[in-house]
């Protein structure tokens, strides 16, 4: 299982999730929004587009790597690997 | 007397409730985020706001109680697998004698911006959108489709889900827009108290927008309006209406604020006349507002010419017309006269019976309960104000 740490803004637009990391399994960077969208029904409107693509001021980390494939998210994901979903610093 | 105002900020939604003689604003949720849009709607109670937040897109948010609590609304607004539309773009090009380019180009659409709303009987509720989206729901926003009739229209392209189309759009873009494209966006809709299939919308930079069928078809409502700085300015399409609204007691006469000055419809926007006072400041605005209980009076804020576009010469004034536009008297006492260089946007100005209130980009919020005659200054430190309503 992969390990999904949440910026805390999140758990304040989905404030039943639990604040620890979450487990979730999957093999590419897509399974695991869709593996969050399931434990939080809307959430995947919020990282990604009606395109799926990656919202530009959403990041994504995969054991430290920054997502290459803002469009697909098909960077893989390992068993151990430990992904990182942050907002990008912009504006006041 | 109205007794609460709803204010959407650049940093959450605010109410404005009137205590012990004073108005008086609170925080009242999605602290932090921008909120483009609230509203009531009058025939469920539903608080409506729209977000726009700067890392997670556009949301719709509403709320049960009054305001107390807020939530996601289950369904919100995405365009359509397919949903496509012609935008404009300049470009870099070391060829050309000028150094650019400039082409159109068929984008798939994704939401970058909750604009407006509007309501009618029977669970319906309309959303528009950039990039020109009319959503609308006929389950009290259970579910949202888009509107197709509209966003197929030939002044747009034709049906580009199922092909090309034409290749041309008589649609431009805004700078409204938070997703940095030149898009169309939709801002103003009216559904006709008579008959709910009666929608009029207004668009950046279409124009006004008709059906008599509940949005089947659809047809440019821009007669008698110029676009006196282009070459054609008699011209169906493009217009860059800036807020259009319609009286509720009186529903043919319709109030536009234009980029291109400020015009009074009485034949439900079959036609439109141009009642600009450039000589007496009444002309450049974003906001206009009509008296839901009669149809000659309105009020706009104006600012100084598209260059400037805030208030004339540091004194803050409303504009008030009780003739359908004939004679406007400017309303001051009250407002700041000096070092005021507020800009009210289009959604931030409203009234209902007898309240008028609106509120700037420099957070100020203003009052009067005498139809503008005196004003009360309510608020100097809230966010930049994108709307104001009643509610």
């Amino acid at each position: 299982m992969a390990t999904v740490h949440l910026t805390p803004h999140l758990f304040t637009h989905f404030p039943h999730l639990s604040r620890e990391p979450l487990e979730v399994e999957a093999s590419t960077v897509r399974e695991v929004t869709l593996a969050l969208e399931r434990q939080a029904p809307g959430l995947g409107f919020y990282l990604c587009d009606e395109l799926g693509r990656l919202r530009t001021h959403v990041n994504i980390f995969v054991d430290k790597q920054m997502v290459r494939d803002r469009r697909g998210l098909s960077d893989p994901v390992e068993r151990q690997s430990e992904i990182h979903i942050l907002q990008a610093l912009s504006g006041g | 007397m109205t007794t609460r105002i709803l204010v959407g900020t650049r940093k959450g939604t605010f109410l404005v409730e009137r205590h012990d003689g004073r108005w008086r604003p609170r925080l009242a949720g999605h602290a932090g985020m921008g909120v483009n849009y609230v509203a009531r709607d009058p025939f469920t109670g539903k608080l409506w706001a729209l977000l726009g937040h700067g890392h997670w897109g556009a949301k719709l948010s509403v709320s049960d109680d009054g305001g107390a609590t807020w939530a996601d609304n289950p369904a919100q607004v995405k365009y359509p697998e397919g949903a496509r539309y012609i935008g404009q773009d300049m470009y870099e090009d070391a060829t050309s004698d000028f150094g650019v380019g400039w082409r159109i180009a068929t984008r798939p659409a994704t939401l970058q911006k909750l604009w407006v709303a509007g309501f009618g009987p029977g669970g319906a509720v309309y959303i528009g959108t950039i990039p020109g989206g009319l959503f609308q729901s006929r389950d009290g926003g259970a579910t949202f489709e888009l509107n197709r009739p509209l966003w197929n229209h030939e002044s747009r392209g034709g049906d580009l889900f199922a092909g090309d189309g034409i290749g041309e759009t008589k649609w431009f873009g805004t700078p409204a827009s938070e997703g940095g494209e030149f898009a169309p966006g939709i801002h103003s809709i009216a559904v006709d108290p008579r008959d709910p299939g009666r929608l009029l919308l207004a668009a950046s930079t279409a124009g006004v927008i008709a059906t008599d069928d509940g949005g089947q078809r659809w047809r440019a409502a821009n007669r008698g309006m110029l676009l006196d700085h282009t070459p054609e300015p008699d011209a169906e399409w493009g217009h860059d209406t800036h807020f259009i609204e319609q009286c509720q007691a009186e529903p043919d006469h319709v109030w536009q604020q234009n980029h291109a000055g400020v015009y009074a419809s009485s034949d439900c926007a079959r036609t439109w006349r141009k009642v600009s006072r450039p000589a007496e400041g009444v002309h450049f605005g974003f906001p206009i507002t009509v008296d839901p209980a009669m149809g000659r009076r309105a009020w706009v804020v104006p600012g100084r010419s598209d260059q400037q576009r805030m208030a004339i010469d540091g004194a803050l004034f409303v504009a008030r017309t009780d003739d359908g536009g004939e004679s406007w008297t400017h309303l001051r006492r009250g407002l700041p006269q000096e070092c005021a260089h507020d800009v009210v946007l289009r959604h931030a100005l409203t009234n209902g019976g007898g309240v008028v209130a609106f509120g700037s980009t420099t957070g100020n919020l203003y009052v009067s309960e005498d139809h503008g005659e005196r004003w009360e200054t309510v608020a100097n430190n809230l966010p930049p104000i994108y709307s104001v309503r009643l509610g």
